[in-house]
């Protein structure tokens, strides 16, 4: 009888001439290829430079008043002009990142962490405890999104950090049913039965293997959501409910505009044009992640 | 699902006011009120009794059709709220009249001409339609076509010099059955800019999908056989294809719509037109608590019922879809 030869398994690594890529540096290799994601990533770096950079960056402070300077169009002093109260909008438009900036990462950081927590508790233990969490995220979508966020705002009061809450709550389903979805597909797979067989607690399945399985499209929803709190939150600014006078918030701004269109055009300009580039770079470089992330997915 | 769906969000509805920190009544009435006034509105409101009491009070006063009074006109909300709600509908159809025509049909020409010029300029266009604040639209439609070229009226939903005479509040349905095209044209002409700014975000949705789903059936078998017959171009692509790429369209037209009802609270602020955004809008500056709450509630239930349209849509429109 011949003698059994243990041979180790080869790893991948041993294979001649191919290189062992893992499965996010064959995304990162995919998204670098992508021209137009690139484009994105460069909108969205360049702005959130001039957020960390805005105290060396802004020519003026962005409260400072020379009524004597109000309204004064573009020019070599004030390259985007001054509003009403004489303040420079270019250095308000810079501080204003960090504001757009700050809302739209943390709400949604907020809306992942509570959607995901409820996206797998209800994949993955089902039953009642599915149908309950389900029909909350049917419910919440059943109203417009920034009309929720209006009512809750208008409950709590207008403030920014109140305008972060509500975006933060109105975008909890949409995560909540991505993770669900995924956890239903994960718990299926075979190592997930294995870890289960072995003795494995649910909480260290949940988070050691399920949550990690999940994180491609939380990141791709997550750029995308960003995109969209920055203009919900500029859209609270816009109507009053979100960032209050003197923080130069961008949809704030806007809403100051709107009394001196005739007189002072470029007031409103800047603004808007800071909001649309900023939603496009994570607009672009969500699309781009999305295709990297999910080649399926490529349109 | 849709009986608990809609019972859910009367009870949302129904917990955002009571979730305000202290007593509504209270803020509604500030600080400095009297203790005998606050107490008056906190019986009046009837947040003196249990909350599951004033659920089914409230609950029943839906179902007949009592929405509340308005605390700053003391008017029922039922009888008040109609204008507006008929101004929203009448900007919201206008808009997504627009967004459909133009968004299938730049899609589906993008299609047919892959890669070309138009395909290039119509996606860009698109791209940068849905990451366009349309608040700043807006703004900007407002500042060229009313201020620097004088095309269109600034804001409003009628000339007030000629005021119209309401019948159903629709002012295109009332002008047309008044007979009298001058304010017909007034309506148009008002309704151009705001529809136009609310139109954008859909339009530019319904294009992106309309391209990748047509895309996606002229690769088909059945295209090519239809081509191969020797059909022209323009039946293939209109006939053929679109009725098997309209699926997902219809479903983001579906939810476009009833995005456009939380949109419109922002296009109606900044053209001053007099609908149920503005009306909820302007409940939040007074703090008039059953305006913002029946506001809310309306909009979410024609959302609802927006998109149970479009699910009975699919099946009218693709034999393959039944509903037991």
């Amino acid at each position: 009888m011949a003698e059994l030869v243990r041979t180790p398994a080869t790893p991948p690594t041993a294979i001649e001439g191919e290189k062992n890529v893992s499965l996010w540096g064959e995304a990162w290799q995919r998204f670098r290829k992508n021209k137009i994601a690139l484009v994105g990533a460069g909108i969205v770096l360049f702005f959130i430079m001039i957020a960390i950079l805005a105290p060396w960056l802004a020519p003026y402070d962005y409260k400072e008043q020379q009524l004597a300077e109000r309204l004064q169009p573009p020019s070599s002093q004030h390259w985007f002009g001054t509003d009403d109260f004489g303040r420079d909008i270019l250095s308000r438009i810079i501080y204003g990142a960090r504001i757009s900036l700050w809302v739209g990462f943390f709400s949604v950081l907020g809306s992942v962490v509570v959607g995901s927590l409820l996206g797998i508790v209800a994949g993955y233990y089902g039953r009642w405890v599915d149908g309950i969490i389900s029909r909350l995220f049917d419910i919440m979508l059943a109203f417009p999104s920034i009309l929720l966020a209006i009512g809750i705002v208008a409950v709590l009061g207008p403030s920014l950090q109140n305008a972060l809450i509500a975006i933060a709550i109105i975008n909890v389903p949409n995560f909540g049913r991505l993770i669900r979805s995924r956890v239903l597909t994960i718990k299926q797979e075979e190592y997930i039965m294995a870890a289960k067989a072995i003795g494995m607690s649910d909480w260290r399945i949940l988070f050691h293997h399920i949550l990690p399985n999940s994180l491609a499209p939380i990141i791709v929803q997550g750029t995308l959501a960003i995109a969209t709190a920055i203009i919900e939150a500029a859209a609270l600014g816009f109507l009053g409910l979100g960032a209050q006078p003197p923080n130069p918030e961008w949809g704030k701004m806007l809403s100051d505009a709107k009394d001196f269109l005739t007189q002072a055009p470029w007031t409103m300009v800047f603004p808007g044009l800071a909001i649309m580039l900023t939603v496009l770079g994570f607009n672009l470089m969500g699309d781009g992640l999305r295709d990297a992330l999910d080649p399926r997915m490529k349109s | 699902m849709i009986i608990p769906v809609l019972l859910g969000m009367s009870l949302v509805v129904f917990f955002m006011i009571r979730a305000i920190p202290g007593n509504p009544a209270q803020v509604i009435l500030g600080q400095k009120a009297t203790k005998e006034a606050v107490a008056a509105l906190t019986h009046k409101l009837g947040l003196d009794e249990p909350w599951y009491v004033q659920y089914v009070k409230y609950i029943g006063g839906l179902l007949r059709g009592d929405l509340g009074e308005s605390i700053r006109t003391g008017a029922p909300i039922a009888k008040e709220i109609w204008p507006y709600l008929a101004a929203t509908l009448e900007l919201s159809l206008a808009a997504m009249l627009i967004a459909i025509v133009v968004g299938v049909n730049a899609g589906i020409i993008s299609a047919w001409f892959q890669n070309s010029w138009f395909d290039y300029i119509a996606m860009v266009l698109a791209l940068l339609g849905v990451s366009m604040p349309i608040f700043w639209l807006g703004l900007m439609e407002q500042w060229l076509f009313s201020i620097q070229l004088d095309w269109l009226p600034t804001s409003g939903r009628e000339d007030v010099r000629n005021p119209i005479e309401a019948i159903t509040h629709l002012y295109l349905i009332d002008t047309l059955l008044s007979g009298n095209t001058e304010q017909f044209w007034q309506v148009v002409q008002h309704l151009v800019l705001p529809s136009v700014a609310l139109a954008t975000i859909p339009m530019a949705i319904i294009a992106r999908m309309t391209r990748s789903s047509m895309l996606e059936v002229m690769k088909s078998d059945y295209i090519r056989t239809a081509r191969a017959k020797g059909l022209s171009m323009f039946w293939v692509v209109y006939k053929h294809s679109l009725k098997n790429a309209i699926i997902p369209v219809l479903t983001v037209i579906g939810l476009q719509t009833g995005l456009l009802l939380g949109g419109a609270i922002l296009t109606e602020t900044i053209f001053s037109w007099p609908g149920i955004g503005r009306y909820i809008y302007d409940a939040i500056g007074y703090r008039d608590y059953p305006v913002i709450q029946s506001g809310i509630l309306i909009i979410a239930v024609i959302f609802i019922f927006i998109n149970l349209i479009v699910d009975l849509l699919y099946a009218a429109i693709d034999p393959r879809i039944k509903y037991n």
